[in-house]
């Protein structure tokens, strides 16, 4: 059970936040444009990797604000949380 | 036969507080402060129950948690009796009951005993070989299985008792009260930390207090007397909570673990009542200090599971703690100098000490001094190959060992005894460090795993973190201690210390006998009957990774989790795969470390707390007129009102013609609202629905579908513009939360452009929706003053009104394809305006109607629920609801995978309606339809999602999903069910008024 510090709230329970999948995946501006294969790659395709992986955590039960989370996935270690729309930490 | 084997008084038990207990049916006693376990040893009761597979005699072996062998039924006679309980920590009470578990008829005479004579023909992986084939013979194996192998049994009725859950948050959590724990616990109490500290036992001061080692002395004095004063110096300290009876299941990310309080077990039945029985702590600690101890090894031999045969420290907790002799002639067997300390406890005591076997060749310790002016004889390289006793261990038959340990040699001697204590050194408790998943790493010259690493959150002190020796603990305590609290000084430093040091070491896993392995049972996991011969086998048949060879023998996968074993077991693997013990890793320890109830999970969560439940501000109205109730989502929703003993069915199509023929009425209130607000609301829609929206005029409603990227039907419902920029968006019941999530996670994430802000008002309206052609004039008399002429009022739009100075909000609006009205209040007046439409009603003989009419009428006009008859995988063209999709705007969720090859396909199941060939034969909604009888395989073109009898129709109805059905009009297909084949035709999706004559009616 993760202890999440929300950027709005503070430090939380896992129980009051939902994970939304890989960050930093933007919605396509002119979706019409796109190839049926690169509209499934937006669509489908999502990394699971070990080791640090970025990804988006809903504070549900607090704000109902999102925000982006560094986690490593294979210990659990939260290395960053970040707003949306703020760039990824780079270490 | 009983038998007093109490051989002093304990300052731990209450001699003076005689106890009377049932176990197997017989009547024992035993003193205040006892376990089953030491109670049942004092009675000279040593079997206890049954192996699991082999059905041989067991006695206990330990004195503690990591039990494997006495593991019995609490109460067994009454319907809330409780399994796999372990006598070695069940304190007794007056009147406590307690039976062997796994033995039938009786823990003296097993039938089930047999198998032990039949071993050979239950090796490794017995179960999956066997019972696998042949497949019809499943149910018979299953019972023969059952039958012989149960695990105690489950209660039958409700637990009566009453659990508890708490949070608790501390600065730390100091997890074991042995002489680590408490000092860990004190100094970080008397620094400012909120402390709380935990120990599964009833006592503090961990092994210290029975060891009573001569050697081991602090400032000059026992061990024990002087922990004694830091022990009661503890009531003093601020900041310090102190829990007993609290083992902790589990260790989780982030500090945060889940202890099990015991508060009622141990008590008489009058003192149990009405008092919480255990309490599940849910704890968030900043710091955690692991004091878990260490769990000793035993040896793994012949025949090493007769009962009698014991862990070499439990015979010393026996003798020491609570004063009970476990043998009258008892030897040890070792490969430490631990057993001496224990063999010359009980010498001390006046119990007789036949031998010490001990496989190493020599130790200059100072306690072998004291064994031999004891005159109890030392048999060094020697090792027992074999043991003799069916349900007593009677004997035991010892050889010299080979030089390399591989072998014996010389002479057998046989030695009589009836109980035997074995040492085979220690493993520190892991379990808990690993669960938070940190790593361990081992050490090679000690044959232990230990924690790898100290962190900031987490250290592992004393025997846990793999330092044995008084001196050793107590000194890298203070280092650790200091490191970890970042304080200057601990209260203990520069006390003065002496002990023994141990200077021999040999370990053997698995020691020889004089007999091949294949005649031998050396057990490695007692509980589910693994023996080394088990894990050879499995490593020859090809198993290589550990997690495969537990799984495949069994082994660690007892109540116990193989507490006891799972180090030789690992050993005996990499001893013969000819690897080394750090490459191959150890098995997962998972939660909890000791079983828990379900009570103490679900805590208070039962009954009509197990769930939260939503009612509607009608719902009082709902009960006063017999309505029955249907769950949807947390919602308890009107399904349908019975009269007198109209059967729902009866009560179904009463409704349904009522409401098309006059009047009904339905508590819509569980729909969910979102209020949308900010200049960008239009666009907003635009976005989030397939349908355009910046034309719609204020005052007016519109249909809107949802999708979700994937271009599947997500969610529907009616939206209002109620100004500019206001709108008020219905969604379905269920769908409610999930709609407003979504909305809130593009307008932050992907739009956070718009101007646009979202509120829900689901719980801040009651809706009552007026349905039938008599429903304008039922409007009419609560709201003389409003013109509901089509031209004022049209089908599709929305007035602000006052009843009795009360502002509601009408939509005239109609999911039964009727004229009607939704009549949306504040929810503290939703009871009154119900009330009032039903008094208008009355001369129409309106009629409330639940869910399940609802449904009906809305299947009769062919409109989806999201959910019956979707289930994300159809889009609008499947559903043929291709003319709500825009074609002029550029983008809207879900938009472009509609344009997806996948979802292009012509021949998509499609959602089209059924009638059957016989109007009154109702289809069974899920049923399958197939196109032809006499094909085998038969493709299956789809399922019915709604079906119903029609009574404004007379006949049955149906929608279903079909393949291609779009092209299927009027084509014959079949519904095959279990005893029939019902012929269907597939139709039109809309059955009743197509022409929606009677929305304006
Ligand atoms: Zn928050």
């Amino acid at each position: 059970m993760f202890l999440i510090n929300c950027p709005y709230c503070g430090e939380r329970d896992q129980q009051e936040f939902k994970a939304g999948g890989e960050a930093h995946i933007e919605r396509p501006k002119q979706p019409t444009e796109l190839s049926d294969d690169e509209w499934a790659e937006y669509l489908f395709m999502r990394k699971n990797i070990k080791g640090v992986q970025f990804e988006r955590w809903n504070h549900a039960h607090g704000c109902r604000k999102w925000f982006n989370m560094a986690r490593d996935t294979s210990n659990d270690e939260i290395k960053a949380i970040y707003k949306i729309g703020e760039k990824p930490p780079t270490q | 036969m009983t038998q007093n084997l109490r051989v002093k008084s304990s300052e731990f038990i209450d001699e003076t507080n005689r106890i009377s207990f049932k176990f197997d049916g017989k009547t024992y006693y035993g003193f205040k402060g006892d376990t089953l376990a030491s109670a049942l040893i004092a009675n000279n009761v040593h079997l206890v129950g049954r192996s699991f597979k082999y059905h041989r005699p067991r006695g206990i072996m330990t004195s503690g948690s990591e039990e494997p062998n006495a593991i019995v039924q609490v109460n067994p006679n009454s319907n809330i009796t409780e399994p796999n309980a372990r006598a070695t920590e069940i304190e007794i009470y007056e009147g406590l009951e307690a039976s062997s578990q796994n033995c039938w008829p009786s823990v003296n005479f097993d039938i089930g005993g047999i198998n032990n004579f039949l071993a050979p023909l239950f090796p490794a992986g017995f179960y999956y070989k066997t019972f696998m084939w042949p497949k019809s013979f499943w149910e018979k194996y299953e019972f023969f299985i059952r039958h012989s192998a149960g695990l105690g049994k489950s209660p039958n009725t409700r637990d009566p008792d009453i659990y508890d859950h708490r949070n608790i948050h501390c600065d730390v959590l100091v997890v074991g009260a042995g002489i680590s724990g408490i000092l860990a616990a004190k100094n970080a109490a008397k620094n400012n930390f909120k402390t709380l500290l935990l120990d599964e036992k009833n006592e503090l001061g961990g092994s210290t207090i029975f060891e009573a080692n001569e050697d081991n002395k602090i400032n000059h004095n026992s061990a024990f007397e002087w922990l004694k004063k830091e022990i009661n110096e503890l009531k003093n300290i601020k900041n310090l909570e102190i829990k007993t009876r609290t083992s902790v299941a589990a260790y989780h990310q982030y500090n945060y673990l889940l202890a099990r309080e015991n508060l009622t077990d141990h008590l008489v039945k009058k003192d149990k009542k009405n008092k919480i029985r255990q309490r599940l702590l849910k704890i968030r600690a900043k710091k955690v200090i692991l004091a878990t101890g260490a769990l000793e090894r035993p040896l793994i031999f012949n025949n090493n599971d007769r009962p009698g045969i014991m862990l070499s420290s439990a015979i010393k907790k026996y003798s020491n703690f609570y004063g009970v002799a476990c043998g009258t002639k008892n030897i040890f067997f070792t490969n430490n100098d631990s057993a001496y300390e224990s063999a010359l406890s009980l010498h001390n005591k006046g119990i007789k000490v036949e031998a010490i076997i001990d496989i190493r060749e020599y130790s200059d310790a100072k306690i072998i001094k004291k064994i031999n002016d004891a005159g109890i004889k030392i048999y060094w390289a020697h090792t027992i190959v074999d043991t003799k006793g069916y349900k007593r261990l009677s004997g035991v038959s010892i050889m010299k060992l080979s030089n390399d340990g591989t072998s014996v040699t010389g002479n057998k001697i046989s030695i009589s005894c009836d109980c035997l204590g074995i040492a085979g050194g220690w493993t520190p408790a892991v379990h808990l460090y690993t669960q938070s998943g940190s790593k361990l790493t081992f050490d090679e010259e000690r044959k232990i795993f230990f924690p790898k690493t100290d962190t900031k959150e987490q250290i592992s002190v004393g025997s846990c973190g793999g330092d044995f020796e008084l001196d050793e603990i107590i000194t890298n305590l203070n280092y650790k201690l200091k490191n970890f609290l970042n304080i200057n000084k601990t209260d203990f430093e520069g006390i003065t210390l002496e002990n023994d040091h141990e200077t021999s070491k040999r370990n053997i896993w698995l020691l020889p006998s004089d007999q091949t392995i294949g005649k031998t049972k050396p057990f490695v996991d007692y509980q589910n009957d693994a023996t080394a011969k088990d894990i050879k086998l499995a490593l020859r048949e090809g198993f290589r990774s550990i997690e495969h060879v537990k799984r495949y023998t069994t082994t660690g996968m007892g109540t116990d989790q193989g507490k006891l074993g799972n180090m030789h077991a690992l050993g005996i693997i990499a001893d013969t795969a000819g690897v080394k013990m750090g490459e191959l890793g150890t098995t997962t320890f998972r939660p909890p470390y000791t079983p828990l109830t379900f009570g103490t999970i679900v805590g208070r969560n039962v009954g009509e707390f197990f769930d939260t439940f939503r009612r509607t501000p009608m719902n009082d109205w709902h009960i006063k007129n017999k309505a029955e109730f249907e769950n949807v989502g947390q919602w308890k929703r009107s399904w349908y009102y019975p009269k007198e003993d109209e059967t729902m069915h009866q009560a179904v199509q009463r409704e349904s013609k009522a409401a098309r023929q006059s009047a009904g009425i339905l508590d819509a209130s569980t729909l969910g609202k979102i209020d949308i607000q900010g200049s960008d609301a239009s666009e907003f829609l635009n976005r989030v629905y397939t349908n355009a929206w910046s034309k719609l005029a204020i005052g007016k409603c519109r249909y809107g579908l949802m999708l979700n990227e994937d271009g599947m039907v997500y969610d529907d419902g009616v939206t209002t513009r109620l100004g500019e920029n206001h709108y008020i968006m219905t969604t379905t019941t269920g769908g409610a939360a999930n709609v407003l999530g979504k909305l809130e996670d593009y307008l932050q994430t992907e739009w956070p452009e718009l101007d646009v802000y979202l509120t829900s008002v689901t719980d801040h309206f009651a809706t009552a929706s007026l349905c039938g052609p008599n429903s304008k004039k039922i409007l009419n008399k609560i709201i003389p003053d409003l013109d509901l002429s089509d031209d004022n009022f049209p089908h599709m739009s929305f007035k602000e009104v006052l009843i009795d100075r009360i502002k509601c909000r009408i939509m005239r609006i109609s999911f039964t394809g009727e004229l009607s009205y939704e009549i949306n209040t504040p929810a503290s007046y939703g009871e009154a305006i119900w009330q009032k439409c039903i008094e208008a009603g009355k001369e129409f003989n309106i009629t409330p109607y639940g869910t399940e009419t609802m449904h009906l009428l809305r299947a009769e006009k062919g409109f989806i629920i999201v959910g019956q008859d979707t289930d994300g995988t159809m889009t609008p063209i499947d559903l043929q609801m291709g003319w709500i999709v825009s074609k002029k705007k550029y983008d809207f969720i879900g938009k472009r995978s509609l344009y997806r090859s996948d979802t292009m396909k012509e021949d998509r199941k499609q959602l089209v309606g059924l009638l059957t060939e016989d109007p009154n034969i109702v289809l069974e909604e899920g049923a399958q339809i197939v196109s032809e009888l006499n094909q085998k395989p038969v493709e299956m073109l789809g399922h019915v999602t709604s079906s119903y009898f029609s009574p404004n129709l007379n006949k049955s109805i149906a929608l279903a999903v079909v393949k291609d059905g779009k092209n299927m009009m009027g084509r014959k297909l079949f519904v095959p069910m279990e005893n029939k084949n019902i012929s269907v035709t597939v139709a039109n999706t809309v059955f009743y008024d197509e022409k929606n004559e009677r929305l304006n009616a």
